[in-house]
């Protein structure tokens, strides 16, 4: 998996005017303001307060998903299930909200949300670390092992609705479960709690990777495994704790687009892992694991929605949009491996 | 030294007045450099100096920021690797460049493969690989994967590939770095093979007697300038290191400590090979002891790196015990076992030692995390200060902590991955071929720095395919040969009986 040799060829100079040096480096910031302002030109709609609020919940679910995203990818693996595990702990959440049959008693338990959301959270962090272990102590390839997720995952969440969507969330005052709702609909001071919990995560994030043992450790692992474990680096633990945190993060996702639904079906989250992979690479993150940032990651995710939800409200058709992501994508990819090439760094 | 009277001295390629700046840093001010034909010219220089540059220029790899290349007098422009080798100019780089997953034979053909009706001809291809192995006298399968191979035999894979090429110029940054003497005895065969069919070479190497035995020029490098130049006539080993570093150099004698009690016990210790089959460390005893300084000598392949790797619990053995300050380190893991107080400085350290991806200053506190985390965070200041102190301690040639580690040359690299370990403060440093690619300046630093913490209570223990080394710190030498330590000698030994314990003969 570590790149045991090196390339000659990557030592260019970067002799560039510093302008273009800072548009290469700020390249998701730059793509985010230009978007906003060609759409703000083309419908009048784009640019209203109302419209950003309801582009940033939709950004709060990817950018979720793409800060566990970023983690994994820091680290040289990647994590298909999160879409899967979003739909399945959205599921769950469903499920304890609806009341617990138990079936010997015969009662019905209604849980508090507080313990439904712990129970969510849970299980979305079980997913990961079966993933983690599977890749970490049974040397399955993480793409392999994510993709085994993402179907199980999917499965047991269409097994325990048998297809349906569970419909109503919002609890009831006389069982004490109300609240659900409150993630979803909810704004503090204006802004929805969704998008709070997206910032709040981000921050907790940054904080992990730029002042913990723990982010130095993932950075390190990530550039080149060998050389972590050999200066003492726990790298084992440190990859089952990063897709841990994936699933956590999805399951966060999970519970705030269920709550801003107030219903969970088993399909929710299809193919969200590929707009969370997309938002952590259009941020500048490297797929070889080691280099990458939170601030990025969520310019990535930023611009992804942005431009989808613009690209709707301008009314351009659905078959467009995929292919206008599509070609942002290969740009941004294009444009990480110019910085990374050119830094003296030699792969 | 002899062919130059004969045939009249002609330059097949010549660097005029080459400038190269990385940003802020000038690698290269101005060097005139030429290349004879069917000759060998040495570049000398210490790390950083911008012998790796200059070569880099003359294969393709960079483009100088000024000045022109003249090949055989007319001027060219040499954009890329391809085109130097259309031009007849191949390089083997100081840092392997091979594909780790991809087998001997497909690397040294990548990118040249040998195409027949059917697509590649790999049976031919194959064929001339063994040839080419032959010539080495090497005992390497064409069809083995580069990753499974030793380091030194990678090195031979690296120069096979060069030598596939047949060209005209053939350049060497530092091919024996990894190789025993007897393989460089193989190596100055060939180069000799190679002048007499009038094939031009530069040869790079920190090994200044070794490098000596085969030149014809010699060119100093320093700072990027061309400090000095002579034929071989004109010198010996004293004008080469005055020119590199100003003053003589020796690489030191054994500190006059008193020992302390037993720090590293290895008892009948047992590590298979990787390959499966066979012992890569025979039942071998080892005692170090508080202050002592160990060399062990040995030939590529004698079961030196097996031996350090599993005693700081890289690889784990199938039988025997490690003990440090008399507690057994069997069920440690390797982090917690340089907490402990015993680290191990690996061979390979582009593979090994660094993490490409991250600056100077973090791969300098990677084993120190621990040392500058206050409850749960990390503590920028302290951090800086363990870094300073390691730039400092080891003299890093660098930008400054926040440079890219790829940035450095490569003995540089070197030096980050010494004190990257040294300041964990251990009680036991196992040291796998410290001096690979560092100057002789630089060796003398790292063995005195190695020296005054021996001084003050650290074992030391380093291993070395270069005799020299073996006479200098150590207070004993070892000698290693099939997984066992066939030999033991104090300071006062001569090379002449270590190269003999070890089973090979002496390099003319
Ligand atoms: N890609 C790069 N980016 C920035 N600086 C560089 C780069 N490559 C080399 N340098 C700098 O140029 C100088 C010369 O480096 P070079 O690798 O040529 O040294 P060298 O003589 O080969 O040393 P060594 O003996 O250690 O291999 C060094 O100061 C190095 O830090
Ligand atoms: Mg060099």
């Amino acid at each position: 998996m570590t790149d045991t040799t090196t390339s000659h060829s990557g030592a260019k100079p970067q002799r560039s005017f510093n302008i273009a040096q800072m548009l290469l480096e700020g390249r998701a910031f730059f793509a985010l303001i230009a978007i906003i302002l060609v759409f703000s030109y083309l419908s009048p709609n784009y640019a209203t307060v109302s419209n950003f609020l309801i582009m940033s919940n939709h950004v709060a679910i990817f950018g979720l998903l793409a800060i566990g995203m970023l983690l994994v990818i820091l680290n040289g693996g990647i994590d298909l299930s999160v879409g899967s595990v979003l739909g399945l702990t959205g599921v769950f959440s469903g499920y304890l909200m609806q009341g617990v049959q138990l079936e010997g008693a015969g009662v019905i338990l209604y849980p508090p949300v507080w313990v439904v959301i712990v129970l969510t959270l849970a299980l979305g962090a079980f997913v990961g670390f079966c993933n983690g272990v599977l890749i970490a102590w049974f040397k399955v390839p993480a793409f392999v092992a994510t993709l085994g997720s993402l179907y199980v995952a999917r499965g047991v969440a269409l097994l325990m609705t048998n297809g349906l969507t569970y419909n109503n969330l919002s609890g009831d005052a006389l069982l004490g479960n109300t609240g659900f709702d409150w993630l979803g609909f909810n704004r503090i001071a204006g802004v929805p709690v969704g998008v709070i919990v997206l910032v709040i995560v981000a921050l907790l994030a940054a904080i992990l990777l730029m002042r913990t043992a723990f982010g130095r450790w993932l950075y390190a692992s990530g550039g080149n495994e060998r050389a972590a474990e050999l200066s003492g680096v726990p790298v084992k633990r440190v990859q089952i704790t990063v897709y841990m945190l994936s699933g956590l993060c999805a399951a966060i996702a999970g519970l705030v687009l269920s709550s801003q639904l107030t219903s969970a079906g088993p399909t929710a989250g299809t193919t969200y892992e590929l707009t969370a992979i997309a938002a952590v690479v259009v941020g500048g993150a490297s797929m070889m694991g080691g280099r990458g940032t939170v601030q990025g990651t969520l310019l990535g995710a930023f611009v992804i929605g942005f431009l989808s939800d613009g690209l709707v409200i301008v009314g351009v058709s659905s078959y467009w949009q995929t292919v206008f992501t599509g070609a942002v994508i290969v740009l941004a990819v294009m444009l990480n491996s110019i910085q990374y090439g050119g830094k003296g760094a030699r792969r | 030294m002899s062919t130059s009277d004969i045939t009249v001295d002609q330059v097949v390629l010549s660097a005029r007045n080459i400038a190269k700046s990385f940003g802020a840093v000038q690698a290269l001010k101005g060097v005139n450099f030429d290349i004879h034909r069917g000759q060998v010219t040495t570049l000398f220089g210490e790390n950083g100096a911008g012998k790796s540059t200059l070569m880099k220029i003359l294969s393709g790899v960079q483009l100088p920021s000024s000045g022109e290349l003249l090949l055989n007098g007319v001027p060219v422009h040499i954009g890329s690797t391809v085109e130097a080798r259309e031009l007849g100019i191949s390089i083997i780089h100081q840092e392997l460049s091979l594909a780790p997953n991809m087998t001997v034979r497909d690397n040294v053909f990548m990118g040249r493969e040998i195409m027949g009706p059917m697509g590649v001809n790999f049976a031919e291809e194959e064929r001339q690989c063994r040839a080419l192995m032959q010539e080495l006298e090497e005992d390497i399968d064409p069809l083995a994967l580069v990753e499974d191979l030793r380091l030194g035999q990678q090195q031979i894979v690296e120069i096979a590939r060069a030598l596939s090429v047949n060209s005209n110029i053939l350049i060497m940054d530092e091919p024996t770095s990894a190789l025993s003497a007897a393989e460089v005895e193989v190596l100055f065969k060939v180069i000799h093979d190679l002048k007499a069919k009038g094939v031009s070479i530069v040869y790079i190497s920190h090994h200044l007697e070794e490098a000596l035995t085969i030149s014809d020029h010699a060119v100093v490098l320093r700072d990027g300038q061309m400090t000095a130049y002579a034929p071989r006539a004109d010198i010996d080993l004293d004008w080469i290191v005055r020119n590199m570093v100003g003053e003589n150099f020796d690489l030191g004698t054994p500190p006059q400590t008193r020992f302390g009690p037993p720090a590293l016990v290895i008892s009948n210790l047992s590590v298979p090979m990787a390959s499966g089959t066979g012992l890569a460390v025979d039942q071998l005893d080892l005692t170090v002891h508080k202050g002592e300084i160990v060399c062990i000598y040995g030939l590529m392949g004698a079961g030196r790196t097996e031996l350090m790797e599993c005693a700081a619990g890289r690889i784990s053995p199938s039988a025997g015990d490690v003990r440090l300050n008399d507690r057994s380190v069997a069920q440690m893991s390797i982090a917690q076992r340089i907490d402990a107080g015993l680290v191990l400085v690996p061979e390979d350290r582009q593979r090994d030692g660094l993490v490409q991806t991250m600056t100077v200053g973090r791969n300098l506190s990677l084993a120190s995390i621990r040392r500058f985390t206050r409850g749960l965070f990390t503590h920028l200041g302290a951090e800086r200060q363990i870094i300073d102190a390691s730039i400092k301690e080891v003299t890093v040639k660098t930008d400054g902590p926040g440079a890219p580690i790829g940035s450095l040359s490569g003995g540089n690299q070197q030096k980050v991955v010494i004190g990257k370990m040294l300041v964990t403060h251990p009680d036991v440093i196992l040291l796998d071929e410290p001096s690979r690619g560092i100057d002789i300046g630089a060796k003398a630093e790292v063995f005195r720095i190695l020296a005054q913490h021996a001084a003050q209570g650290m074992a030391v223990v380093y291993s070395t395919s270069e005799v020299g080394e073996c006479l200098s710190i150590a207070h004993r030498i070892l000698v290693m040969r099939r997984g066992k330590i066939v030999a033991q000698f104090t300071h006062d030994t001569t090379k002449e009986a270590i190269m003999a314990a070890s089973g090979e003969s002496l390099v003319a």
